[in-house]
């Protein structure tokens, strides 16, 4: 369960952005609406534990993730929620695979082979394990990126306009791939977003202001 | 995956300007690779000469090529000293041993020098092959010599007269070699030794036979029959006790007409002279080191701005700070420490290389050998890793990842 109590947050000179409580059962999708300048990726940093918010608190599985240290919290992220941007930034110099062991070691848990292929081949790209991202297509870097999010079987899955890059149909296949991979792996997901072609798709919306 | 795995995979996605940076350390650590060996073993190589001589005794003029043509065998003697004076030092109270020596010939460029069983103690001669000389005319040659000369045990030669050509061969007597050196690794393994009565008689008949004129600055002996008129280039002198260094020298100086000379003094002179191109060496070397540092710094500050958002990505994964610290460092690191060891070994092959090209025997330079020193090169390219990475490694440590990952 996730949930985001009186949380407020406001950069150097400029006024305060103010959250109302959200509170997401386990295994909900949500979708995060809001324009651009509304602190939709504010709200979306504030939510992976990247941007401490000024006041308020984020709770995820019962922890309080701004209590923890800083380490602690890194941690945490690592191994607790995946997230998915708007472009998929894998690390050039590492190939695929070696991409999501990367995320592995990270979150300070054992290379797993075995879940690496799982997870390449549920999104239908374990024939390219080897290769490195600058040897992919775009729609196969955003599977590549999914992957890395699920590797580790966060409860949290987050996507930050995952389809405002790609065309309709790959945009439709993005979008199923998010539902089926967080299904999968029990993972609440919440994708924030400005594409109206993705509001159908889901029943829970919380819309910023 | 360690963070020393993601620095090497780093290092590698961009091989041209890791290669350019490596490069440019190996030259500057190669330099003064060669520089420490070669300034050590020239220095080891003057020390071997000169071990056990304390002072060397001769006719008035400049020390240092006193030095150099009775000790290295390599200027010419300053002239000559009465037989008859340097016999009456050799016996003072200050000496434990004189070793008399009457150069002024030569076979094919290698010096015949004139001397008695003296010589072979303070230098601890052994005999390879053959025996030591005994009779005029007999020599003993140094393992060099019998190298490079092709003679053997029961071979005879011609002197010539001079320290270098052999236009003017000295045919009235013939030299034997009755025996051949074991290696020495010094000055003595390219050394004609015989006694000296031979290079006296070798010039009696010369001047007699021939009335030879000698060329101008040529060192010869000049000698009348009978003790009184014979000569000696130089006398090595071993002290009795340490004390002797404060008064016999001075001795020498003041109440004789000869000087004396300290080996170990006109050594550091001489490598002092070496000494100021040697240091030019340094300083190049160490600015090319300096340049390899920043090109270093500024290959990994322009990285990291490309690599700002991999290392955000990095920390969302759940890296911490101080694993990209890592990181980063690590690829300074690398990059220094591989440069250094190629360094290291490029030295060493080039100093190989150069001293199979050295004409000189005597002073021939070896890559084989390695020195304690070279901790410090290691440790100094290192340094430059850190000293270089150290700035990038802290921005990535500080990077506030919530304002990069907004700003695609």
């Amino acid at each position: 369960m996730i949930s985001l109590k009186s949380v407020s947050h406001s950069y150097a000179g400029q006024k305060d952005i103010g959250f109302s409580d959200w509170q997401i059962n386990d295994g909900e999708q949500w979708l995060l609406l809001g324009e651009s300048g509304s602190g939709k990726t504010t709200l979306l940093h504030i939510l992976t534990g990247i941007l401490k918010p000024k006041q308020g608190e984020v709770q995820i599985n019962n922890t309080s993730i701004y209590g923890l240290s800083a380490k602690d919290l890194d941690q945490f992220r690592g191994r607790n929620i995946g997230i998915i941007f708007q472009r998929p930034h894998l690390i050039k110099s590492l190939s695929i695979s070696e991409n999501l062991v990367l995320a592995q070691s990270f979150a300070k848990l054992p290379t797993d082979l075995k879940r690496v292929n799982e997870v390449l081949e549920s999104l239908g790209i374990e024939g390219r394990k080897n290769a490195y991202p600058d040897e992919l297509s775009q729609g196969q870097l955003q599977r590549v990126s999914i992957a890395r999010a699920v590797i580790n079987k966060p409860a949290l899955l987050i996507a930050d306009e995952p389809t405002s890059s790609l065309d309709d149909k790959n945009a439709a296949t993005v979008l199923e791939l998010l539902m089926q991979q967080s299904g999968a792996n029990q993972a609440t997901l919440v994708v924030a977003t400005h594409d109206k072609r993705v509001k159908d798709a889901f029943t829970n919306t919380y819309e910023l202001s | 995956m360690s963070p020393l795995k993601i620095s090497w995979k780093s290092l590698w996605s961009k091989p041209l300007s890791s290669a350019l940076n490596m490069l440019l350390i190996a030259f500057g650590t190669g330099i003064l690779t060669i520089l420490l060996l070669a300034s050590n073993q020239i220095a080891q190589k003057l020390d071997n000469n000169s071990k056990d001589i304390d002072l060397v005794v001769g006719a008035k003029g400049s020390p240092l090529q006193l030095i150099l043509s009775s000790i290295y065998y390599i200027d010419f003697p300053t002239g000559n000293i009465p037989l008859k004076e340097a016999t009456a030092l050799s016996r003072s109270p200050f000496v434990k041993r004189a070793v008399p020596l009457a150069l002024g010939d030569n076979y094919n460029g290698t010096r015949i020098v004139g001397t008695d069983s003296n010589f072979v103690a303070i230098y601890k001669l052994k005999v390879q092959t053959g025996k030591l000389w005994t009779k005029d005319f007999e020599t003993t040659i140094g393992a060099s010599v019998a190298e490079s000369q092709k003679l053997k045990v029961g071979d005879t030669f011609y002197g010539a007269h001079g320290l270098t050509g052999s236009s003017d061969v000295h045919k009235s007597h013939q030299y034997t070699v009755s025996g051949i050196l074991a290696p020495q690794g010094n000055v003595t393994d390219n050394l004609i030794l015989t006694n000296i009565a031979s290079v006296w008689k070798m010039h009696d008949d010369h001047e007699e036979g021939e009335a030879h004129e000698h060329k101008e600055g040529e060192n010869h002996h000049k000698e009348e029959h009978g003790d009184e008129g014979k000569e000696l280039t130089s006398l090595l002198i071993q002290y009795r006790s340490p004390m002797s260094v404060a008064i016999f020298p001075r001795m020498v100086n003041e109440t004789t007409n000869m000087q004396a000379a300290s080996p170990a003094q006109e050594s550091t002179r001489l490598f002092s002279l070496i000494g100021v191109g040697v240091e030019t060496l340094q300083w190049f070397a160490v600015l090319i080191m300096l340049i390899a540092a920043i090109s270093v710094f500024v290959n990994l500050y322009n990285s990291l701005k490309e690599r700002k958002y991999d290392l955000a990505i990095m920390r969302t994964l759940g890296a911490s700070r101080g694993k990209l610290f890592l990181i980063v460092i690590a690829e300074g690191i690398i990059l220094t420490l591989a440069g250094t060891l190629i360094g290291i070994a490029l030295g060493h092959l080039a100093l190989q290389f150069i001293g199979n090209y050295q004409e000189s025997s005597q002073a021939r330079l070896t890559g084989l050998v390695f020195l304690k020193d070279e901790i410090y090169l290691f440790v100094a390219g290192l340094a430059i890793g850190i000293f270089a990475a150290i700035i990038p490694a802290v921005q990535a440590y500080r990077s506030n990842i919530s304002r990069i990952l907004s700003k695609n």
